[in-house]
């Protein structure tokens, strides 16, 4: 049904009547950008929207350098080496130490099933399988309907395709991996600055929503003649018109004004040296640094509620200045220090990651909102494919939720999951963000048991 | 329904409006489906980020197309008063635009829709122009531009009781052949029905065949075939490899196009031959890798003939496959042999065990100098020795060549042994293993099963595969043409059946089962 106005009129005729100097009425579904003007609360008095992200990291943990293991959940998280530089947020996240990934069976296929079962609750088939959607888009769909972007999905690694969010295999958005690229979509002409005095729809806009919805009434006429399965995977093309159609339909609405949106500085593009040493580490974790800037004033600027960041990707394809190898091979080939007892150069990426962990805190914690910053109105599912990548092992899989979840989680916990399955914390996150799900995943990944600890 | 390829995208606009028309973004990546992202296209859905993808490139192209350098040319009309609508004038348009870009004319009610979007837009801007580019922005983004289509038509003679239309005939042979849209002659070969009569169909397609658009068509199927995306996310290390820049990736995945398409087009010398011929071409970027002199003042494109006593020849010994499969700062026989099993000999490398410990032959103080001499650990653990019995004594093969391609004699001091065997044929170097391939029966079988898969977007269903033997033979009786093949393929019955959902029972695709092989070769 168009937006543009409250009747039956098919789009053409909409059309016709708007393009022939009619008055338009819109009728803009509720929006939950609409704050009051000191940003603590929507102008309705309802509370702030809880954001919902997700941040990875391939390879995992070193054994026995990372996280304390604990047999007993509670308070106080005892970080080691490989993880001090989360030691300064503590009592801003939650670690799950202990739950395990049972694929019943099935292969591990490695550094793929760990991340897809923890997403999706369901053990891959085969390499490349996706069997359900991931929970950052069960969430968006809870969540992510007023905003501009339903997702934002990001990563700092320069692997578009390696994006940990998807509907099932062949339903895979791309990352951006590009600054500027994020920058632009993001800030570009079609970004409505809530602080700016002035604001005068564009009437470039509502002609564009109009001609678009023209094209998809007609589409929808010519898919009649189409068979079943393409008809079935039309309906996600129209899905995806409606998301333009609603990015459209914000831009005709005055934002209201929000002091925690400061729109950043527009980053400057790569030279031929730099695109070339795009996954050494320092430079990934530089590009990180400049996305997450860029990604977190889009959550704070109400442009999406839900966003995805992946620092770098399954395979680690990630080296240091000088080493032969990625991380993700010296993983696997680097000898372990007779002395110390693990392997040096990949502790290092490993460590490096945990402190672009604590980067990824800092910014967004770094925005004030009402009351609190950012932070406290987020959660954030942080998780790898692999507890230990040199034998690939998944159970003991470490995962993350940080934030405050807008009032609704205890923070700084230590949970012990006792051989559970991981997919507790899915759900858990789910629950928290409103998802009406009380049981998720499948055979032994199925879970309806919720961490209740962690709950308000 | 296969989703356009990026290159198929810019193909089709380049082709309609013109080169210059500039498409800067990156649309979703397709998924690598048994083997090739042609049949992952054929499962491809768009997300809501991909299809904002593709309407900001279609804003963008329709802009570019009614701005004022380039309105007179691709406009063709000019409207009576460019302040409003022109009803005439845009129809024109878009049944010349429509016709190139949905592959068939545009039915009288997408018109109407394109058409009354156009002018009364026209008429709120008061500029004919800007109608002209909202309409079109609306063409480019319908599943009718961004799938390729098969759409059907009522067939008497068919088992299914149905046939592709002409147009959507056309399509497929265009995309094939072209890696485009079809042109005027195919498009009229369409709507008078010439395309469903053997002649007429014949006729095409040795038209196509002998059009310069064919190397289009032959490049597209092998960057798909040999997997040559994986160029963008290519990387070196400068301190390594000083030699390498981000210009030598693109020179190089260019110098095996070029050589694969000069030979199996220009040429039309036998497949098999890609694993031995001395031609090929350098620029600058690659003479420096090389250590060959690029003469030509401007560093472009030159030919080039390996000497007949040359270390290299053929495309694996070029640095496009020698860099592409290695690590960032060092070569990789498993990474070599295993490319060369799976996209060249089409055979399964299975994926290395989840609980492998490395340690166990990562002894540092182990005298391993040579690849050779670290590969030897995996073949003695049983867990790993399956796989790299596999891999590895073809890889071994290439290790004369570091991680960019350049030729060594010796790793850390110790010569480099290059001998071994290919499923039994046994070599001395890379030159002699470029030998064995040319003479492996599985290459040309290989290149027959994924070709047509290629064609049709999805592996051959198990009623088919005695079809896929038939093009092998003629492929063999040919000399092993590719053009052969490919005309073999596009003439066929086979390549135009109607595909038919995947039937997880049987675990495969079923084609409708009125395949039908020609039996002119008394097959």
């Amino acid at each position: 049904m168009s937006i543009l106005l409250p009747s039956k009129q098919s789009r053409r005729q909409v059309l016709r009547t708007m393009m022939g100097g009619g008055v338009v009425s819109l009728t803009l579904p509720f929006l939950d950008c609409f704050l009051n003007t000191n940003g603590s609360a929507l102008a309705s008095g309802a509370p702030m929207p809880t954001r919902f992200g997700t941040w990875y990291w391939g390879m995992g943990h070193t054994p026995d350098r990372a996280v304390k293991a604990k047999t007993a959940s509670g308070p106080g998280i005892e970080f080691l080496e490989e993880t001090k530089a989360l030691i300064p947020h503590k009592d801003k996240l939650n670690y799950f130490g202990n739950f395990n990934m049972p694929l019943d069976g099935r292969s591990n296929y490695t550094h793929f099933s760990g991340w897809v079962a923890n997403r999706t609750g369901s053990a891959p088939e085969a390499g490349g399988d996706i069997p359900a959607p991931t929970l950052d888009l069960l969430i968006a769909d809870e969540i992510g309907k007023g905003t501009r972007f339903r997702t934002l999905d990001v990563s700092s690694v320069g692997i578009a395709r390696e994006n940990y969010s998807a509907r099932n295999t062949y339903n895979r958005a791309a990352a951006e991996v590009d600054p500027v690229a994020l920058f632009d979509r993001i800030y570009g002409p079609e970004f409505a600055d809530p602080n700016k005095a002035d604001f005068k729809p564009d009437p470039d806009v509502r002609l564009r929503k109009s001609v678009l919805s023209s094209f998809t009434e007609e589409t929808k006429d010519y898919m009649k003649t189409l068979g079943a399965a393409d008809k079935q995977r039309m309906d996600q093309y129209f899905t995806s018109i409606r998301e333009i159609e609603n990015q459209l339909a914000l831009q005709l609405k005055k934002p209201e004004p929000n002091k925690a949106c400061v729109v950043p500085e527009r980053p400057g593009e790569l030279g031929p040296q730099e695109v070339v040493r795009v996954r050494e580490m320092d430079s990934v974790i530089e590009t990180h640094k400049v996305m997450t800037k860029i990604l977190a004033m889009a959550v704070a600027c109400n442009q999406t509620n839900v966003f995805n960041m992946v620092f770098t990707d399954n395979f680690a394809n990630v080296r240091r200045v000088g080493e032969t190898y990625t991380h993700h091979l010296l993983t696997h080939e680097e000898a372990i220090d007779a002395d110390r007892g693990y392997q040096p150069l990949t502790y290092w990426f490993n460590e490096k990651s945990m402190e672009g962990m604590a980067t990824f805190i800092d910014i967004i914690e770094s925005i004030p909102e009402g009351d609190g910053t950012l932070l406290d109105n987020c959660l954030i599912f942080a998780s790898s494919e692999t507890n230990y990548a040199r034998l690939h092992t998944i159970d003991g899989v470490p995962v993350y939720l940080i934030g405050g979840a807008g009032g609704r989680m205890k923070q700084g916990m230590y949970l012990a999951g006792g051989g559970d399955p991981i997919t507790r914390v899915g759900l858990t996150a789910m629950q928290i963000m409103g998802v009406p799900v009380e049981t998720w995943g499948t055979k032994s990944l199925q879970t309806s048991k919720t961490i209740s600890e962690i709950l308000v | 329904m296969r989703r356009l390829t990026v290159e198929q995208y810019q193909n089709v606009i380049h082709d309609v409006f013109g080169e210059h028309i500039e498409i800067a973004s990156r649309f979703d990546p397709l998924v690598r489906t048994d083997g090739l992202f042609a049949v992952g296209a054929s499962n491809a859905l768009i997300t809501p980020s991909g299809f904002e993808k593709f309407y900001n490139v279609a804003r963008s192209v329709a802009s570019q197309v009614v701005n004022d350098d380039n309105r007179l040319t691709l406009v063709p009309c000019t409207p009576v008063d460019a302040s409003g609508a022109d009803e005439v004038c845009s129809r024109q348009f878009f049944a010349e635009a429509g016709r190139y870009l949905y592959r068939r004319p545009l039915t009288e009610s997408e018109m109407e829709t394109a058409v009354s979007s156009a002018n009364q837009v026209a008429d709120q801007f008061g500029d004919f122009y800007t109608g002209i580019e909202f309409g079109l922005t609306g063409l480019l983004i319908t599943p009718s531009f961004l799938y390729i289509i098969d759409e059907t038509e009522p067939d008497s003679s068919s088992p299914s009781g149905l046939r592709l239309t002409s147009y959507a005939k056309a399509a497929r042979l265009s995309f094939l052949l072209w890696n485009s849209a079809p042109d005027e002659m195919l498009l009229k070969a369409a709507e008078s029905g010439d395309l469903h009569t053997e002649k007429g169909l014949e006729r095409q397609v040795e038209r196509m065949m002998e059009s310069h658009f064919l190397t289009r068509g032959v490049s597209a199927f092998f960057e798909d075939f040999l997997d040559l995306e994986k160029f963008e996310t290519l990387e070196k290390d400068t301190i390594i490899y000083p030699a390498y820049t981000i210009k030598t990736a693109e020179s190089a995945k260019e110098q095996l196009l070029h050589t694969i398409v000069d030979h199996t087009v220009n040429r039309d010398a036998p497949y098999p031959e890609i694993f031995t011929t001395r031609h090929t071409f350098l620029d600058a970027h690659l003479g420096r890798v090389y250590q060959l002199p690029v003469t030509r003042p401007d560093g472009g494109w030159e030919p080039y003939e390996f000497a007949e006593d040359d270390v290299r020849a053929g495309i694996l010994s070029q640095i496009g496959f020698l860099a592409l499969y290695s690590h960032p700062g060092r070569s990789s026989a498993t990474l070599r042999g295993k490319a060369v099993r799976e996209l060249l000999l089409c055979q399964k490398v299975p994926d290395p065990p989840g609980d492998v410990d490395f340690s166990l032959f990562n002894d540092p103080n182990a005298p391993s100098r040579t690849a050779r001499d670290r590969l030897t650990a995996h073949s003695t653990v049983p867990s790993c020795a399956g796989c790299h019995k596999l891999t590895d004594p073809i890889g071994l093969g290439f290790e004369q060549f570091d991680g960019i391609g350049q030729f060594r004699v010796a790793e850390q001091g110790a010569i480099i042994d290059v001998s071994g065997d290919l499923d039994g044929d046994e070599f001395t170097d890379a030159k002699s293993l470029a030998q064995a391939m040319h003479d492996s029966p599985s290459v040309p079988a290989c290149l027959t099963n994924q070709l047509y898969s290629y064609a049709v977007g999805r592996a051959p269903a198990r009623d088919e595969r005695e079809f896929v033997r038939y093009l092998e033979t003629g492929f063999a009786e040919s000399g092993y043409s590719l053009q052969n093949l490919l005309s073999d393929i596009a003439t066929s019955d086979a390549f135009y059946v109607i595909s038919q959902p995947k039937n997880k029972a049987e675990g495969e695709r079923s084609a409708s089962l009125d395949v039908s092989i020609k039996q002119e070769r008394g097959s």
